[in-house]
């Protein structure tokens, strides 16, 4: 991908070169293409958007439902987990054409907040489901002795099991932006105008014109376009792994 | 400090199913350590997190420093408690740890470090405060626990087995420390356990629980020597009281007080305080018939049936020092006897003391 993003195109389209070398000196001449003759900055923007509001308002809904669910409702709390894990398993080619109607009726059609309205709808189940795992884990005596020591439930949960699961609640976020930059058939339906496409949609759709593909600057796209979660998930590797409990119990 | 009082406190779970906790009404002494004792599902745990505010109950009162904290959140109830995990915070240092309380409760930032390590030096963990949780032994991480619950100066101190976490060698120190804590702090202290050595070692006073019922308070004396029912005969002493029923009666009788006629004699060698104990009779003779015999090392352990008269069958122990090394051949008939003064009477059909009556033994 790398190489590719940089590669002259008489240089990619010889089959005789070396696909993995320069044959041709490097050039910039597609990255330049991305950013001048498509709208991929707006693509990026949009995308980074529409993550960070889903991603917010998944941490808002799911933290707390987890929450509820892993201790105050009992044995039920368990199977409601479940069902709502089920949904998390419905495709989004089943849903699409229902909740086009509910995008349409609610005038968010081609709005990128229709994505934003849309998008929970498949990270929350799964992150309810992550975080239960996550706060089952935490024993019930940490929240009782921060109850005991003066801090009321809400408080218990804010100062102990939020600390505590925070790399499950890291997982969330990623796992939720991963799932906004990379979703394909909701954005494709729900929105049509050049500039209000994630990136995801807007780079195939217009950098492949008919059966012409613009590889260089896919290329490009694509390694720019993952070069933050990348990141991120470098950066965050050591918490995910992390046995982040082991001696506060025995 | 404060007395704690409970009057018909009754936790049910389940509805239409019997109470974890049923109609326990208690006091404490002020001052007082007070050990709740019992085998598990008794509802000893139940009845502290009630008194902690962490489980409601389902009818009853709950009084502390003579006000009823009903209503109150465990915050406000002005306790403490120690959880059986020790329930350390994991991603915060043991100074923080320590100070959280403080912090919860809103006390001046500045008034901080000096409680802690007041609290830290008291229990001897002065070097840790900068370790996390997981880097501390077992009973490094007990200290911890006591000193966050002591750093606030509570009216009530709630300990929920403490100690069962530990290894056997650690257990015994960290017993001996508690207790010199208590003495130190002389705070009121609730402490629950299935353990009756510990029970018996540490309590001013002991709540024998079963089935969510207090089946006896008292000394650890008056527990040990005059149970009030057969479940408190059994469940406090190793090897447990002899039971041994006929008609609507049961006798009980402990095995350190059952032993054989040879040492009432004085033909055997026998340690003084046994004797000087035992002198006055009458005796009842009782024929045992050895099972197998357990040497373990202080003591003796013997176990048989009785041997002829109405009791005939009837499994028993008896507990001997092993200074007293008089053989037992297995299958043998012994000549045994147990003081008429040791003996304790229960009702068939209740399993409660009644009044002594004579027993016809042969």
């Amino acid at each position: 991908m790398l190489i590719a993003s940089f590669k002259q195109n008489i240089d990619l389209y010889t089959v005789e070169n070396n696909p993995f070398k320069f044959n041709l000196p490097p050039t910039l001449e597609h990255i330049r293409f991305l950013f001048t003759q498509t709208r991929f900055v707006r693509w990026l923007g949009n995308t980074a958007l529409v993550g960070a509001i889903v991603v917010v308002i998944t941490l808002l809904l799911a933290v707390p439902a987890a929450y509820a669910l892993t201790r105050l409702t009992g044995r039920w709390g368990q199977r409601l987990g479940i069902a709502i894990f089920l949904t998390y398993l419905i495709p989004p080619t089943l849903l699409f054409i229902p909740l086009s109607r509910v995008v349409a009726l609610l005038g968010l059609q081609d709005s990128i907040y229709s994505l934003v309205l849309v998008y929970p709808s498949m990270t929350i189940p799964f992150s309810i489901w992550l975080l239960m795992g996550f706060f089952k884990s935490i024993p019930r005596e940490l929240e009782d002795a921060a109850m005991v020591d003066g801090l009321t439930r809400f408080g218990a949960f804010l100062k102990m099991v939020v600390p505590i699961s925070v790399s499950g609640i890291l997982t969330v976020v990623i796992f939720s932006f991963t799932l906004v930059t990379q979703e394909f058939v909701y954005a494709l339906t729900f929105i049509s105008p050049e500039a209000n496409q994630m990136v995801g949609v807007g780079v195939p759709i217009f950098l492949v014109r008919g059966d012409v593909y613009y590889w260089g600057a896919l290329m490009a796209a694509c390694l720019i376009a993952s070069l933050p979660i990348g990141i991120v998930y470098n950066l965050f590797l050591d918490r995910f792994i992390s046995g982040f409990t082991v001696g506060s119990v025995k | 400090m404060a007395i704690v009082e409970t009057r018909h406190l009754t936790k049910v779970f389940k509805q239409g199913e019997l109470g974890a906790v049923n109609d326990v009404s208690l006091t404490t002494h002020e001052g007082e350590f007070l050990v709740f004792l019992g085998p598990s599902g008794s509802g000893k745990t139940t009845l502290l997190r009630m008194i902690a505010g962490l489980e409601t109950p389902t009818s009853g009162e709950i009084l502390i420093g003579g006000s009823v904290v009903n209503r109150l959140s465990p915050r406000e109830r002005r306790i403490a408690m120690v959880f059986q995990s020790y329930a350390l915070y994991p991603h915060l240092t043991v100074y923080k740890n320590i100070a959280f309380p403080l912090k919860a409760q809103g006390v001046p930032k500045d008034q901080h470090r000096k409680k802690v390590e007041w609290a830290a030096g008291l229990l001897g963990i002065g070097r840790l405060l900068e370790r996390k949780p997981r880097e501390l032994s077992g009973g490094e991480r007990q200290r911890v626990a006591l000193a966050r619950a002591i750093v606030r100066e509570p009216a009530v101190f709630l300990l929920d087995e403490p100690l069962s976490n530990l290894d056997a060698k650690l257990r015994a120190s960290a017993r001996e420390e508690l207790e010199r804590f208590h003495g130190s702090v002389g705070t009121t202290t609730i402490y629950v356990t299935h353990d009756q050595v510990e029970a018996m070692a540490m309590g001013d006073r002991i709540v024998v629980m079963n089935f969510g019922e207090v089946r006896q308070i008292g000394t650890p004396a008056e527990v040990y020597d005059e149970p009030a029912d057969t479940f408190v005969a059994t469940f406090l002493g190793s090897p447990p009281m002899n039971l041994v029923e006929r008609d609507e009666v049961i006798v009980g009788f402990r095995p350190e007080h059952f032993f054989p006629v040879s040492v009432l004699a004085g033909r055997a060698a026998i340690p003084e305080p046994m004797r000087a104990a035992d002198r006055e009779g009458p005796y009842v003779p009782v024929g045992l018939r050895v099972g197998h015999e357990e040497y373990l090392g202080a003591e003796r352990i013997v176990y048989g049936s009785i041997e002829g008269g109405p009791f005939h069958g009837k499994t028993v122990v008896s507990r001997l020092a092993s200074t007293l090394t008089l053989p037992f051949d297995a299958g043998g008939v012994h000549a045994f006897a147990v003081s008429e003064r040791h003996l304790k009477f229960y009702d068939r059909s209740s399993g409660k003391r009644t009044t002594p009556r004579s027993v016809a033994w042969r």
